[in-house]
């Protein structure tokens, strides 16, 4: 059987003294695209920094493809292939559009249809546009689009997309449900990180919830029911 | 007039000097955001490594010398940075005492090996004949040194701005954390820029050396004007540094040549009043 894209084993991670994840546990399948829902506060941004390398789990491990990449630098994770696309986009604001693609791109290429500048154009012909604009002042749609290109640019194997639509017009958040859904077509391997959940299962075919640390639900986004949602997602705690 | 004039080109040559002493302090600044304090004594050591080779091969240039001594001192810079301030990172006040320990540390070796004499730097013979400049007399070589900061600043000018390089180093200094996100290697741009710096550091030592000479001391008395140029200038800044380095270079030119009392209080007042008004420094970003 071919391996999980990306699969977390009782992962523990903490900031500082507090314990944040406990145990989390979840795989996402190649070419699928897994929902990490959530409400604030559960664990599903330090879920990610813990995948990308800003954090070392205490415990616990994270595989890319079957290989193990927990403990590993940051750097070192982008380049096996794990793509991130950020909470609050961060671009480097005072490089141009063009200069945040090319910083991004690495030179070894093993699949066979490679992003590069050209392909990102005219998926973002925005982008195009304004390639010797500086980042800093692209508007949030835009911005976003960038933070999504850059995370391309090294043609991840996963790609890590946290709250895209977070801050972002009606127009906007639809345009990036639609490349999110195009890069499925694609085959791209993705983990959606998403406050709007209408967005997230729209295109997700594989879903976990997270509540103070834990995973509650870890399975296809068909078996999410309204009561698994009421109970961990809504505002309301459902009785 | 001529008093204005002379003192005027003199402060230029000095901002010149400054720009080669502070822009690799400013720029290890911006990207590592660590104050290197043995910047001073990596200057200091050019110049020793200069007056040295002079006095002892009578064949060298200044310009050979200089690019020798960038090299060495970029080497030492290198391997300082690479074991032991790597181990730092997360340690701002190990590094503070690390980096002044470590200029402790060249100061003394210098001293031991070279003697407490200040040693000479010759002005290279060609450009000893004096230039006329608005019909005064001016030392050519101090003309010269101006040319070179200016040549300096377009090639890290062209380093940073116009190349991969360059980009994934403003990215660090934009974002270290997503930068190492995208796969830049931030750990050895490190290295690179601590090389970079110290390098241009020490060949300005060499440079600096027919109007300072090699004496113990030196690296104290530079690095009080690096780390006011670079507050001054806005940290990291590639502009605010040759800005800032001719502003410090006609402060303080003027500054001990008509209340020589009073040189040090007008070269640090105004860096007082930049700290407390306008802590990002002349073309800083804010939160850099």
């Amino acid at each position: 059987m071919a391996s999980d894209a990306l699969s977390l084993t009782n992962v523990h991670a903490f900031y500082g003294d507090s314990h944040i994840l406990h145990g989390v546990s979840f795989s996402l399948r190649p070419g699928g695209v897994l929902a990490l829902l959530g409400r604030n506060g559960a664990g599903k941004t330090t879920c990610i920094s813990t995948v990308v390398g800003f954090l070392t789990p205490r415990e616990g491990e994270i595989k890319l493809f079957g290989e193990s990449i927990a403990g590993l630098s940051p750097e070192r994770i982008s380049r096996l292939g794990i793509g991130l696309v950020p909470q609050g986009r961060r671009i480097f604001p005072s490089l141009t559009v063009r200069e945040n693609l090319i910083v991004a791109g690495q030179r070894e290429n093993k699949s066979e249809k490679p992003w590069n500048i050209e392909r990102i154009y005219s998926m973002f012909p925005r982008l195009q546009e304004r390639h010797t604009q500086l980042a800093g002042t692209l508007s949030g749609g835009e911005q976003q689009m960038l933070a999504i290109g850059r995370a391309l640019m090294g043609n991840p194997r996963v790609l890590l997309l946290d709250e895209p639509s977070e801050g972002l017009a009606p127009l906007i958040v639809a345009e990036v449900g639609r490349t999110i859904k195009r890069l499925k077509e694609e085959g791209q391997s993705i983990v959606l990180v998403e406050q709007n959940r209408q967005l997230a299962l729209e295109v997700a075919d594989q879903a976990v919830i997270l509540n103070t640390g834990r995973c509650v639900f870890a399975g296809e986004a068909s078996e999410l029911n309204e009561d698994l949602i009421a109970q961990n997602l809504g505002v309301f705690r459902a009785h | 007039m001529q008093f204005w004039i002379i003192q005027g080109l003199n402060s230029l040559s000095l901002g010149g000097l400054l720009f080669l002493l502070s822009s690799g302090f400013s720029l290890i600044f911006g990207l590592m955001r660590l104050a290197n304090l043995t910047h001073g004594a990596f200057f200091m050591l050019g110049t020793y490594f200069g007056a040295i080779s002079l006095r002892n091969y009578s064949g060298l240039n200044i310009w050979v010398a200089a690019l020798g001594a960038g090299i060495a001192v970029a080497a030492i810079g290198g391997l300082f940075e690479r074991l032991i301030l790597t181990r730092l990172k997360t340690n701002p006040l190990g590094q503070v005492l690390v980096t002044l320990g470590m200029s402790f540390i060249i100061s003394d070796a210098c001293l031991m090996f070279w003697g407490g004499d200040s040693i000479p730097v010759p002005t290279p013979q060609s450009l000893q004949a004096p230039t006329r400049v608005f019909g005064f007399v001016f030392p050519t070589y101090r003309l010269v040194l101006v040319g070179c900061a200016i040549a300096a600043a377009i090639a890290l000018y062209f380093l940073l701005e116009r190349t991969r390089l360059g980009a994934m180093i403003r990215a660090g200094v934009d974002d270290r954390q997503m930068a190492r996100a995208v796969g830049i290697p931030v750990s050895r741009l490190f290295t690179i820029v601590f090389c970079l710096g110290a390098g241009i550091a020490g060949a300005g030592g060499v440079l600096g050396g027919p109007i300072l000479s090699a004496y113990p001391g030196l690296d104290g008395d530079m690095l009080p004007l690096a780390l006011i140029v670079v507050i001054l200038g806005g940290i990291g800044s590639l502009l605010g540094a040759f800005v800032g380095s001719f502003i410090i270079g006609f402060i303080y030119t003027f500054g001990s040549a008509l209340f020589p009392e009073l040189a040090y209080i007008i070269l640090f007042l105004p860096m007082i009043f930049v700290i407390a008004f306008r802590p990002q420094g002349l073309f800083g970003r804010v939160g850099a």
